[in-house]
């Protein structure tokens, strides 16, 4: 039976208690709503004692699965005030399935100003004075752990970002190399952690991968069909390991959704200086890695090494959001540059959405020029030192936007939206509503339909809906939404189903499989309902009904009451 | 008929980025993607002239044609 850590930061005592049957097909984000929903009173202030901040591999950590690494991390969301989860490569989910842990619960505050760092193996948790690591930010603090712990270890830290309280503070985890590049980026979860003074997580020396199934050979039948489909789809099989996920710059520029100057625009002249075309000539220049892995266990390899001019690492997990957003719409055309600013982001500990969409409310607000990279490179690093309005960009978008008087501030719950203009991709723009995570593209991305046009209004809600509920099982799976992708085909649903019932006996359908993610979405909107939010919450900002992108002439014009279907699952 | 073709992310490997091309009148999209070795299970969104399109879409002369390979987000 699986266990469940409760740290406790105020005694500084661990218990290791054996998780409920009831939570044996709740993992990752299932089981974070799950456990906020029975222990934390969704009222409660995001950074007092009394929420929690909960860590989860997935119900498939355990398995032999493709991309079966991902973390989840939640509880109520310093930035969004909802409930949150928000999950993140590494190589800590296996270490913790190794374990045998199905998650981890951090509770209360210490009394005293103290910060420790965690370190957790098969013996116990130990609470580190965090002491000497205070004020340093990831990739310094994950190399200066390495050489206190020894270097086979995992960890997820806060930088200064998360110390000092930022509502957009991420928190990274260390990829294969060491490198603190992947991240738990959204929703302020680096704050929450930051809240109960702990400055690093630290999982030792485990490692294990004889799994134990129901029926073995039935899950490893079709554990093997489902890899072929991954390899065989065009985009997870091709396009990702090829150019990464920056390979849709091109695309979305074409159809007329790529976000420009503060989403008043939807194509960019300057598209190619930013696309993931442009990112492989340059790496093979300069000896970075086009195709790398972002977490154990992962078949994709969409993730890069991206080196600077002089052929030293810079950064990795450069995605395509960061790319859209500090590029296009903030009107930065070096690609130098927007690297720079992603390797900031993960060493403060921010999420380089909302801190993007943050330095772009400057911009707007006329502090300084949209295309200025120098000054939004000044911007950020005010972030690093903590100036005042480094603080105030810190807190995010909203904060940024309110404190500047700006009026299109691109958020919905508080939370930037991604790099993708909903006017133009109405179903996603559905997802941005009606998310319980607020703006959130992974939460349901209707970009791969080609059959319905996503600047047509009709099946956008019906599309919203579908895609939610399976992106919240992958959540639950622990699976990269990635490896999804080939689910296009109902045929490799297939292997899904029998892999689940290979891995935990019974009977399963695609009904049960798919319920998974219902049960989670019902939970959640449950929570945000008891938060205080409402129907009235899930809208876009206001100018992307009133202001007509121009690239795929229309507004968002998804009624209220579509809206207010999306995630209707009978009286939830 | 004049088409200028534009292909994206993996299309454009070991073909090309955008070029005028002619075909006969009445052709489809999915004619010219076949002409260009594209198949069509490799085919994501398809634009004519910046607006969604089937595959079946009959071109006119100097239509401009985007093939957008099958993505996903994330």
């Amino acid at each position: 039976m699986k266990k469940i850590l409760r740290i406790n930061m105020k005694t500084q005592k661990a218990v290791s208690e054996l998780a409920d049957q009831s939570l044996e097909l709740f993992g990752g984000r299932g089981l974070i709503a799950k456990i906020l929903h029975q222990e934390v009173d969704a009222a409660t202030d995001p950074l007092g004692p009394e929420n929690k901040l909960i860590v989860c591999p997935g119900l498939f950590a355990d398995t032999s699965a493709p991309c079966s690494g991902r973390i989840s991390v939640g509880g109520k969301s310093p930035l969004t005030r909802t409930i949150k989860e928000s999950n993140s490569g590494g190589t800590m989910a296996k270490r913790m399935a190794a374990l045998n842990l199905h998650g981890l619960i951090l509770e209360d505050h210490p009394a005293q100003d103290e910060w420790f760092v965690l370190l957790i193996d098969d013996s116990g948790v130990e609470f580190l004075p965090a002491a000497p690591f205070l004020g340093m930010n990831n990739y310094q603090l994950s190399e200066e752990l390495r050489k206190s712990l020894g270097s086979d270890i995992s960890i997820a830290s806060i930088g200064l970002a998360g110390e000092r309280g930022y509502l957009n503070s991420s928190i990274q985890f260390t990829d294969l190399d060491g490198h603190p590049s992947r991240a738990a980026a959204r929703g302020g979860l680096g704050a929450l952690m930051g809240s109960k003074k702990v400055k690093a997580i630290v999982f030792k020396d485990t490692k294990k991968s004889d799994w134990n199934y129901a029926d073995k050979e039935e899950f490893l039948s079709s554990n093997r069909a489902y890899v072929k489909a991954i390899m065989a789809h065009p985009f997870s099989g091709k396009g990702l390991p090829a150019l990464g996920t920056a390979l849709l710059v091109n695309v979305t520029n074409e159809m007329g959704i790529l976000p420009t100057h503060n989403f008043s625009r939807g194509r960019w002249e300057h598209a190619e200086d930013i696309s993931g075309e442009r990112i492989a000539e340059l790496q093979a220049k300069r000896g970075g890695n086009m195709t790398h892995i972002c977490h154990r266990g992962c078949v994709i390899k969409c993730s890069q090494v991206y080196n600077d001019e002089d052929g030293k690492y810079l950064t990795s997990g450069f995605e395509y959001e960061t790319i859209g957003l500090f590029g296009s719409n903030c009107g930065i055309r070096d690609i130098d540059v927007i690297a720079r600013l992603d390797k900031l982001c993960d060493d403060l500990g921010v999420d380089t959405m909302d801190a993007a969409c943050a330095i772009s409310m400057c911009m707007e607000a006329g502090m300084i020029e949209f295309g200025d990279a120098e000054g939004a490179l000044q911007l950020a690093q005010q972030m690093v030192e903590g100036t005042e309005l480094g603080r105030i960009l810190g807190n995010g978008t909203l904060a940024t936007g309110k404190h500047l008087g700006v009026k299109r501030i691109p958020t919905v719950k508080g939370q930037a939206m991604a790099a993708y203009d909903p006017r133009g991709l109405k179903g996603l723009g559905v997802t941005y509503a009606t998310s319980p995570m607020g703006a959130d593209h992974t939460a349901g991305n209707s970009i791969g339909e080609h059959s319905v046009a996503g600047t047509c209004k009709d099946g956008q809600v019906e599309l919203s809906k579908n895609l939610q509920v399976a992106m919240t099982l992958f959540d639950n799976l622990g699976l990269c939404i990635f490896a999804g992708i080939c689910c296009d085909d109902p045929a490799n649903l297939e292997h899904l189903v029998r892999m689940a019932a290979g891995k935990f006996g019974g009977n399963w359908d695609l009904n049960r499989l798919m319920g998974i993610g219902v049960q989670t979405l019902i939970l959640e909107k449950q929570f945000n309902k008891m938060a205080g939010f409402t129907d009235a919450d899930d809208r876009l900002p206001e100018f992307m009904y009133s202001e007509v992108l121009e690239s795929v002439d229309t507004t968002f014009d998804i009624s209220d009451e579509d809206l207010a279907q999306t995630l209707y699952f009978g009286g939830s | 008929m004049k088409i200028t073709v534009k292909l994206f992310a993996t299309l454009r490997i070991g073909r090309f980025k955008q070029e005028d091309r002619d075909y006969p009148d009445g052709f489809t999209c999915q004619q010219i993607a076949e002409d260009l070795g594209i198949k069509v299970d490799e085919l994501g969104i398809v634009l004519v002239n910046g607006h969604h399109a089937s595959v079946d879409h009959v071109l006119s002369d100097g239509d401009a044609l985007s093939f957008l390979a099958l993505v996903g987000g994330g």
